[in-house]
Parts: C-alpha cells; structure tokens; sequence
C-alpha cells in the first residue's frame, strides 16, 4: 500500500505543451507512472511522449479514465485549471505551479472542498510512492520502497532527507510535499491520517519549517490520534523574525511560528525531533526497532 | 509586500471607509502647511514599516502649527529600530469617545480569510489575543460567495450597541473586506475605528501587507514598494526573482530551495559559524543567475567563506558544475569557496569542480564543517 498515489494512478498532465510540462511528464513516464493524457487549451489531438492531449480536462477524463492530475499550469492561470480538474471528477490534483494568489488558492480549496477532490500543494514537488507511481518532480532515484511515510512543507529538503534516508537504507511507503504557501489543500494532520490508515507505512517523518502553527497542530493530532511513532525536523532556527524566508508561509509574524515553538510542541508530544537532517535516519530506526 | 500607514490610507478612502484627513510630507516646513491648512492642532506620525512606532516616539500630537513644524522636525531623519523615517502624516485630530479594532487576515487553519473584530482598539491587538482572547470576535469569510450584509451587522453588533453608530460600524466593515479582496490583501486591519463623541465612526489608522504572488494584477499596489531602505544587493535578487535576506554572520550560503537553505544557515550554526545570509537560488543553473548571486553574497565584506549546497534534483549536477565554473570565472572573490552537489552525475560534476580547484563535499555536514572552519581562519 501507500497514500495517495499507487499503480492505480491514472495521470493527467495539466500544461503538457510547455517547457515544465513536457519536461516532468518524461521524467514520470520514465519513472513508469501511468500516465494516460495531457490537456492543454487548443492543443488537443497533438501527442507529447506518445501522450495524447486534450484540449479539456471533461474530454480526457471521458477519453482515458485519467483519476489524478498534475498541474503545470502558469500561476495566473492555475486556479481555474484546478477546478476544471476537480469538476471533470478526478479524486487527486496534485498542483506544482508556484505563485498563485492566495485569495485564488482559497477559493479553489472551498470549491475542491465541496466536490470531494482532495489537492496537495500549491507550490509542492509533489508526491511519489516508490516503485508505484512518481506524480511530481522529485528524482526519482533517490527513493526506494518501504516503511517510512515522509511528509514535508519543503522540496530539496525533502531529496535531502530522502537521501538521507537512501545511505542508510531506510525505504519509504509514500513521500509527499505538501508546500509552503500560506494556504494549502493537504494539510500535514490530512497526511498523518492518511499514513496511520495505511499498512506499509510503519513510521512517519514530518519535515516542517517557521511560519504558522500546522506544526503545533499536527503534534497535539499525534497525541490524540497517533499509534505509529513520529520522527520530526524543523527548519529555520536561525532565521529571524518579520522576513519571508522564501516560502511565502515561511515566516515569523508577531512571535508566532517559530522553530522554537515548533521544536517544544513536537517534543512535548513526545515526537524526537532531530538537530540535524543526518540525524533522522537514527531516529527512524529507532523507532522502527521499538514497534 | 508591507505598504505604509498613509498607502493604506488611500487605499482605504479608494473604497469608501471614513479616513480621517491628513497629508503626508517630508519636511517640517511642509508639516507647519499641513498643520495651519487642519487648524493648527494635529497629530505627526511616522511612517515606517514596523510595528511600535507609537512607543518609540514616532507618533506625537501637536497643539499648533509651530510644535506641528518642531515635532515634525524631531520625527524625520529619527532612526526606528534601524529604519530611517522619511515621511510623516500630519493628520486632523479626532476627538475620541471609544476605540474599536477591525481587521481581516487569510487564516490558514480555516484556508479562508477570517474576519476579527473587537472592542479593545487602541491597543495592541496580539496583546489583546493572548491576554482576554474572548474580547475578540472572529468569523471565517466564505472566499467565493464574500461577506453578506447580514455578517457584516452581526460582526457590528458584537462591538456597538448603539444603532446609529452600529450601521456605521457595519459599513465600515464590509468596504474594509472589499479593500481586501481587492487589493489580494494578506492582511487589512484599522486599530482604531473611533466612534467621536457625535457618533460618527472614522478610520484614524490603516495597515495592509499584500499578497506578492497578486502583485501582477495591482500595478497600482506594486508600485507603492518603499525600496528607500533596501540595499542594492537586495534589488539585485529581488529582479532575478530570488529570495535573499542578508544576516550578520560571515558564512555566505547559496542554496537551491527555502527548506534546504534555512536548514543549511541553522547547520552553519549548529557547527559554530554565523549565517551570513538566506538566499534561495531557485531551480535554475542558469549560470548568469549564479553569477549575480554571487556578486550579492560576496559583496558582503563579513562574509569570510562561501557555503554553495545544491540539491540537482532532475538537473545533471554535472551541468549545474559547468555553470558554477562559468559563473566563478566572471566573478573576481578572495573568498574560498566549498561546494555540495548531489544528484544526477554527482561525481562527474566533482571532477569538473576539482579541475578549477574547487574544494568539494560529500554531504551536507561536511560540507558545513568545511565552511564553518574556512570563515573562521585567519586570512
């Protein structure tokens, strides 16, 4: 098993025609995701890797049976695409376009929310089950299947830990980045529920970083709801507060959202949270060991 | 992006809300006009972007046009904590009866904005949510459908309880979310709306930030950025469309992705070196882009050793090599330099990077250790 994306995955590729697109698309394709269309506006009946594209999400959805989406989209123009996905009636849309605007992406969500669509992101490298599907644009590679379930606001510190992971031979269920905007579909107590309902993942890593309180949340979620044990990392420290420290919901506004928070809320939960990304791989097994 | 009280302030009367008069000027003398024009009595406030000017002394009410002019000229040029004032407002006195705060914030618990109103305005309104939370009022906003006249009267009904003023208060509160919505605000808040001893409601102060990802649909907004206090360095990265924040440490980083770059400034840390900076360079190895970015970070003359951490992800690390030697080729920099690449062709891109004696690491922490140690040697 795994979360969210498997071998059931029927993918669609939003914005399949541009340069983003057509490049991510190779990569999953590569990687052996199922992926069955493309849709682009007034490029439909045009093929990309052998994709065929559709000028509308309702027509490639009818044509191919696509149950997922990835989005590619620009950011001006994501939000429509979004719910055009949803409103075709795929389960998962999986939104890597980064920069929409914030009001636009809470519209999307109440919208998602009453069709029963779930997204992850906006402004994520997406998710992959190892072995089973890659819908994102994560490398592939540094991932091999397993127990551990990843979730994280973050990209590249997610390959790291990923790696991380990899040299100590530590394979993972599900690995989803659920972004750094302010406002996102997937939260991270969406993801533990998730990970706590599926029988491969065994332990779960929770990546966060300064800004908000998703973390503190997910902390008091691990007491109440949580059997399988939870290792976490928080990112930011150092950083100080009233900058955006690149993630649009990555910073420190009036004393909310820092590491410190974060760190004493994870620990008071009982949830180690490790000093150093090379420090997770040991407390994973250790966690693993005590089971 | 944050916009000053008087911006706000525009914006605010744009929409219909009962702005309290003022003028914004940048002289004393223009402070005495402002002051005579008003009446003589006024009150002369900083603008500046940051929280606590009122307490710093940089909001003062003046009896006549000559302490309008004397208090106007203490204010401009005063430092608050490190930004120079360059502007005040001179605006009309309100004679007060009672305070209110209402305000509109995109709450991510909730992924809607919610709307907070309460009746303790006048003062700080994180104090208020920490010490008498039950003193704030707050109400999730459906995004698509917006606020109903009816949400509005009840949110009013909470604060006043005299009709009159209550309508007011009402009206105030529905034009203050259209200026939110309109402006793709973060935030938008008055702290206080007073109600005079007439019964009239009035904003005497604003606050918007602005959601940067709908700066390209405010040309208007976008162009009120206050860049007087930003450094070039920061324009430079602000026009590539990087994310740099300078710190006062002397190992410069250059990383790919927020998470790994303030995971990498606290790493710096852990291992006993200071930050120099947060810089995000993006997914490109575009080696212009570099280039620039190493410009910015060593044109810092603390920085004493260069941190570059690159996760390749998909991109070849062997082309983002070839693009870092290009770069350090354009750039003149005493500063040694540590370089992590990891990804596709990692070890290929190593050779390359060892060819123009380039010192290298495996992984992250050694990678740190390594700079950590170069900053801190005697050059």
């Amino acid at each position: 098993m795994s979360i969210f994306v498997n071998a059931d995955t029927r993918l669609c590729v939003q914005g399949i025609t541009g340069r983003d697109g057509t490049f991510q698309a190779k990569g999953m394709i590569d990687y052996g995701t199922n992926v069955v269309c493309g849709v682009t506006p007034g490029k439909g009946g045009q093929s990309v890797h052998g994709v065929p594209v559709f000028d509308t999400m309702a027509g490639a959805v009818r044509e191919t049976g696509a149950n997922t989406s990835i989005t590619f989209v620009p950011a001006r123009f994501a939000a429509p695409a979004i719910i055009e996905a949803a409103e075709a009636g795929v389960d998962l849309v999986v939104t890597i376009s980064e920069g929409i605007p914030t009001l636009d992406v809470a519209k999307v969500c109440q919208r998602l929310s009453e069709l029963g669509t779930r997204m992850i992101g906006p402004n994520c490298p997406g998710v992959i089950s190892p072995g089973k599907a890659k819908v994102g644009i994560m490398p592939g590679w540094i991932h091999s299947p397993g127990p551990v379930g990843v979730v994280s606001r973050s990209g590249t510190l997610t390959y790291e830990v990923v790696e991380q992971l990899r040299r100590s031979g530590l394979g993972q269920s599900t690995v989803l980045g659920i972004g750094g905007d302010p406002i996102i579909g997937t939260s991270f107590i969406d993801a533990l529920t998730a990970y706590e309902a599926d029988p491969q993942t065994e332990v779960v890593v929770l990546i966060g970083e300064i800004g908000g309180t998703d973390e503190e949340q997910a902390a008091q979620f691990v007491t109440a709801h949580l059997d399988k044990p939870v290792v976490s990392f928080i990112a930011g420290r150092t950083a100080p507060p009233g900058k955006r420290m690149g993630h649009a919901g990555a910073i420190i506004a009036g004393g909310k959202g820092t590491a410190q928070d974060k760190i004493k809320a994870l620990s008071e939960a009982g949830i180690p949270v490790a000093d150093r990304p090379s420090d997770i791989p040991g407390l994973v097994a250790a966690a693993l060991g005590r089971k | 992006m944050k916009i000053h009280e008087y911006q706000a302030m525009e914006i605010f009367a744009r929409y219909g809300l009962p702005v309290s008069g003022f003028d914004v000027v940048t002289s004393p003398e223009e402070a005495r006009a402002a002051a005579e024009k008003r009446g003589g009595s006024v009150v002369v406030k900083a603008q500046v972007h940051v929280g606590g000017r009122g307490k710093a002394g940089g909001v003062k009410l003046a009896r006549d046009a000559d302490e309008a002019e004397r208090l106007a000229e203490g204010i401009l040029g005063m430092d608050i904590k490190g930004l120079t004032v360059e502007k005040v407002v001179v605006a009309e006195v309100v004679d007060i009866d009672r305070e209110y705060y209402i305000g509109i914030v995109v709450d991510r618990a909730t992924k809607k904005p919610v709307y907070m109103v309460s009746s303790e305005g006048g003062v700080d309104i994180e104090v208020v949510a920490s010490e008498t939370p039950e003193k704030i009022h707050k109400h999730p906003v459906d995004p698509e459908r917006g606020l109903s006249d009816a949400e509005a009267a009840e949110l009013a009904a909470k604060i006043e309880s005299e009709p009159s003023v209550a309508a007011q208060v009402a009206d105030a509160i529905l034009k203050l979310y259209a200026a939110f919505v309109g402006s793709d605000a973060s935030l938008a808040e008055i702290n206080p709306l007073v109600v005079t001893s007439e019964g009239v409601v009035r904003a005497i102060d604003a606050k918007m930030n602005i959601d940067d990802n709908a700066l390209y649909r405010h040309e208007d907004i976008a162009a009120m950025r206050d860049t007087s206090t930003d450094t070039a360095e920061l324009t430079k990265a602000r026009e590539l469309g990087m994310s740099f924040v300078k710190l006062d440490g002397n190992v410069g980083c250059l990383v790919n992705g927020a998470g790994l770059a303030m995971t990498t400034m606290d790493l710096i840390k852990q291992y006993g070196g200071e930050p120099a900076n947060f810089l995000d360079v993006g997914g490109s190895s575009n080696s212009d882009k570099v280039a620039t970015t190493l410009e910015i970070i060593t044109s810092d003359p603390n920085v004493r050793s260069l941190l570059i951490n690159i996760f390749g992800g998909i991109t070849r690390c062997d082309d983002v090599a070839r693009g870092l030697v290009h770069a350090l080729e354009r750039v003149a920099t005493d500063v040694p330099i540590v370089v992590r690449l990891t990804g596709t062709n990692a070890e290929e891109a190593r050779r390359i990077l060892a060819e123009h004696d380039l010192m290298t690491a495996d992984t992250l922490d050694e990678a740190v250790e390594k700079a950590v140690v170069l900053a801190g040697r005697d050059s």
